[in-house]
């Protein structure tokens, strides 16, 4: 016989109190659901097997030969690996792009959030203005780069207007190192921000209203809020969109392509504009398959190092004790 | 007559299976590359089909196509022939992986030079030279300068099958009217004018800095007027010694003095090719030095400028330098080569042979614009509309005691990107002579 507690636990949902369910269902009870067995993993194995991993193994090996993308492949050793470690322009572009990723970060970060939190209250001309706000989302990359190209030309476009606000005279903006720099940032930025700020959005929705109500109970001002209780609360929402920001920076390209073409002199050259020269432009396909290699390790470490040093990895949840 | 058609995508994704094929036996260390089996078939009773690789424009894909159909669309011939199309973007890409796959083609359009250098060391690209050397006729029916310059160690692999494009100066006359200066012949001329302008306030040369290919024009031409046409024909041997010419240091000098005078203005390096032409057109600028194709550019977008203040000229010559005034530098034309595999390669020399020069194929490229490197077409370009422009151009070509390929076309791949980059370093003053050398010794070696 139930009795009606249990009737109450069974109609919550599973994650709540997944132990105790279980201990008041009966054996026979378990056997009748249809559990996923290994079977349904099956298509999603496949597709990534076929799609990632394949490739990715061909690309370590093809790291490892020279070939210009016709005829025989040649199995060179560790040349190209001992050529890519000497190799100046591999460094120089390496830097650009962790450079590129951590500033990246940091303008994107604290603009998503703010707007985010901002745009996740129910107000509707927040509703209004963040549906607005969200439209570069359904731009193409292509298409944003050379709108802001046309929109920086010196003569035709506003950069002279413009320029001389940053301290560059004559709307040299994309043509001076630092210039070309920032644009890449700023266009990164401007098309980026608004999906993040969906994220921190949706995130600071789930956030219990109890939690503000509690704090204005006891005389917190906002800024305590947002601090105490929102960013806190906002935690996991933060790593999950660091991870995708800064895998998205490093592997950055149409912008660069076609925004600056890696320069001016190299000043924007990324590691994966480096990696296209090499295979599309030189043809060395071996070569750039061992700087694409570099890019997958540097990636999944650095993606690695945030879930760690996070916490996120012990999945802890944040309505913990609600 | 067959409309041309795009390289079907299904056999692009062919292509890319066989590469995968070649990267899996390649694994295990098989040899099975076959290179001299293709057999030749006497021209005479040969049957097949014939594809003919070409990049997609609007103006001459049907001039090649009624080429084609002349010679093959006939009584005796049991050859048919394919026009097959691909937009510049992805041409070189395509042709990359499908070049020693079945799907190859027998007959394709290139650049000569760096674009099918790897392809004839890997011998895809059927040598012409002994069709050329046995048969002067042949030989003769293209300007010397424009075949030798599609040479590849000596030997012959590519039929030049369009126009030339040699880079020459373009004046905006009306504004050297306002400034009060005449149009430079000299070196020293060309220096006063640009002062002259710049006190007027309008930027003496065009340039767009943020495509490093238009600035490599000016090295071009300020290291051929300087040390002559020999300096970079020994910096294509490869080695990075070539780069060690007094030249290349005096050039180096003399952009970095250009770019300080001001010649090309504060912004060059923002400005994008295609916002470049525009600043001459528009009075914003009253030089700059560009391939002959930016005539067709001025007529499409401003017929009255070209009409009332367009004028052009050879680059200036240098004083005391040691290259000939009438030396060229650009693209001497585009160029048809053979696929050494084609079992009817034969029947494809015929039909470059007969074609490439014939009145009928020269008279469509010139109503489309294109001056082809065909010897004697004088009386052809006589009596035409644009007849003033076309023969300097023509004259400019076949007088060139030299015509050089764009360095960027001439030397091999993985340098040209580096010296590109060295280049616009050089432009943004980030760069010395000495560093200019030592980044392209590095690429070198």
């Amino acid at each position: 016989m139930k009795t009606p507690q249990a009737e109450r636990e069974r109609s919550l949902p599973d994650s709540r109190l997944p132990h105790r369910k279980r201990a008041l269902r009966t054996k026979s009870d378990s056997d009748t659901l249809p559990r996923p067995g290994a079977a349904y993993l099956l298509p999603a194995v496949i597709f990534f097997g076929v799609f990632a991993v394949v490739p990715l193994a061909l690309v370590v090996v093809l790291s490892f030969s020279s070939w210009p993308g016709f005829g025989e492949i040649q199995w060179t050793g560790l040349d190209n690996w001992e050529r890519l470690l000497g190799d100046s322009r591999v460094w120089e572009s390496t830097r650009i792009t962790l450079m590129l990723t951590a500033l990246g970060w940091l303008t994107q970060t604290p603009m998503a959030l703010l707007i985010g939190v901002w745009a996740a209250g129910p107000q509707r001309n927040r509703a209004v203005l963040s549906s607005i706000f969200f439209l570069p989302l359904l731009l193409s990359s292509a298409a944003i780069a050379v709108l802001f190209h046309r929109f920086l030309d010196p003569n035709y476009g506003m950069a002279r207007e413009l320029g001389p606000l940053f301290g560059l005279p004559d709307g040299n903006i994309i043509g001076s190192s630092q210039g070309a720099f920032i644009t890449i940032v700023f266009v990164s930025g401007w098309q980026w921000i608004p999906f993040h700020t969906l994220l921190y959005q949706a995130g600071a929705r789930n956030i219990p209203t109890v939690l503000y109500d509690a704090a204005t109970i006891d005389g917190a001002s906002r800024s305590a809020m947002f601090w105490r209780i929102t960013v806190p609360q906002l935690r996991h929402t933060i790593v999950t969109s660091s991870v995708i920001m800064v895998v998205g920076s490093l592997i950055t390209f149409e912008t660069v392509l076609l925004l600056t073409g890696g320069g001016p002199g190299g000043a924007t050259r990324i590691l994966p504009y480096l990696m296209y020269t090499a295979g599309f432009e030189s043809f060395e396909m071996g070569y750039a398959a061992a700087i694409a290699t570099v890019l997958v390790v540097v990636a999944t470490t650095m993606s690695l190092i945030i879930v760690k040093f996070s916490g996120f990895a012990k999945m802890r949840s944040t309505l913990e004790g609600m | 007559m067959t409309a041309s058609s795009p390289i079907r995508r299904r056999t692009f994704l062919a292509a890319i299976g066989a590469s995968a094929t070649a990267l899996a036996t390649g694994a295990c260390g098989s040899d099975d590359s076959d290179n001299s089996g293709a057999e030749t078939v006497d021209p005479a009773d040969a049957s097949g089909e014939i594809d003919v690789w070409a990049l997609t424009e609007d103006a001459l894909n049907p001039v090649s196509q009624d080429s084609l159909d002349r010679f093959f669309h006939t009584e005796e011939s049991n050859v048919t022939a394919n026009l097959i199309t691909e937009s510049n973007d992805s041409y070189r890409d395509v042709l990359q992986t499908i070049i020693d796959t079945d799907q190859r083609p027998d007959i394709f359009f290139n650049w000569g030079g760096g674009s099918i250098r790897s392809y004839v060391q890997a011998g895809l690209v059927e040598d012409l030279t002994p069709y050329l050397e046995n048969d002067p006729e042949f030989r003769d029916t293209f300007l010397p300068s424009v075949l030798e310059a599609g040479q590849i160690d000596g030997a012959y692999y590519g039929i030049p099958m369009r126009t030339m494009q040699p880079k020459l100066m373009f004046y905006n006359t009306a504004v050297f009217d306002d400034v009060g200066v005449s149009v430079p012949t000299t070196w020293q001329e060309f220096l006063d004018a640009a002062d002259a302008f710049n006190d007027a306030g309008i930027t003496p040369v065009a340039v767009a800095g943020a495509d490093s290919w238009t600035l490599l024009m000016w090295v071009e031409y300020l290291t051929d007027r300087l040390g002559g046409a020999q300096v970079f024909r020994d910096i294509t041997e490869g080695t990075g010694e070539g780069w060690r010419h007094p030249a290349i240091t005096e050039m180096v000098n003399t952009i970095r003095d250009l770019v300080d005078r001001g010649v090309f203005g504060n912004a060059f390096a923002s400005v994008q090719y295609d916002d470049s032409g525009p600043l001459l057109e528009d009075g914003m600028a009253a030089m700059m030095l560009s391939g002959s194709w930016e005539y067709t550019n001025f007529l499409n977008s401003n017929p009255d400028f070209v009409q009332n203040s367009l004028e052009w000229g050879p680059f200036p010559a240098i004083e005391g330098g040691e290259g000939d005034p009438d030396n060229v530098a650009g693209n001497p034309t585009n160029y048809f080569s053979v696929h050494a595999n084609s079992p009817l390669k034969e029947v494809a020399i015929e039909y470059l042979k007969q074609e490439m020069g014939s009145d009928e194929y020269v008279q469509d490229l010139l109503d489309i614009g294109d001056i082809p490197a065909v010897a004697d077409i004088e009386p052809l370009i006589e009596g035409h509309e644009h007849e003033e422009y076309f023969s300097f151009v023509y004259n400019m070509a076949a007088n060139a005691p030299n015509f050089q390929l764009s360095w960027d076309q001439a030397i091999d791949r993985p340098q040209a990107e580096p010296m590109l980059e060295a280049i616009e370093n050089v432009f943004l003053g980030n760069l010395d002579a000495e560093g200019f050398i030592q980044a392209n010794e590095d690429a070198a070696s």
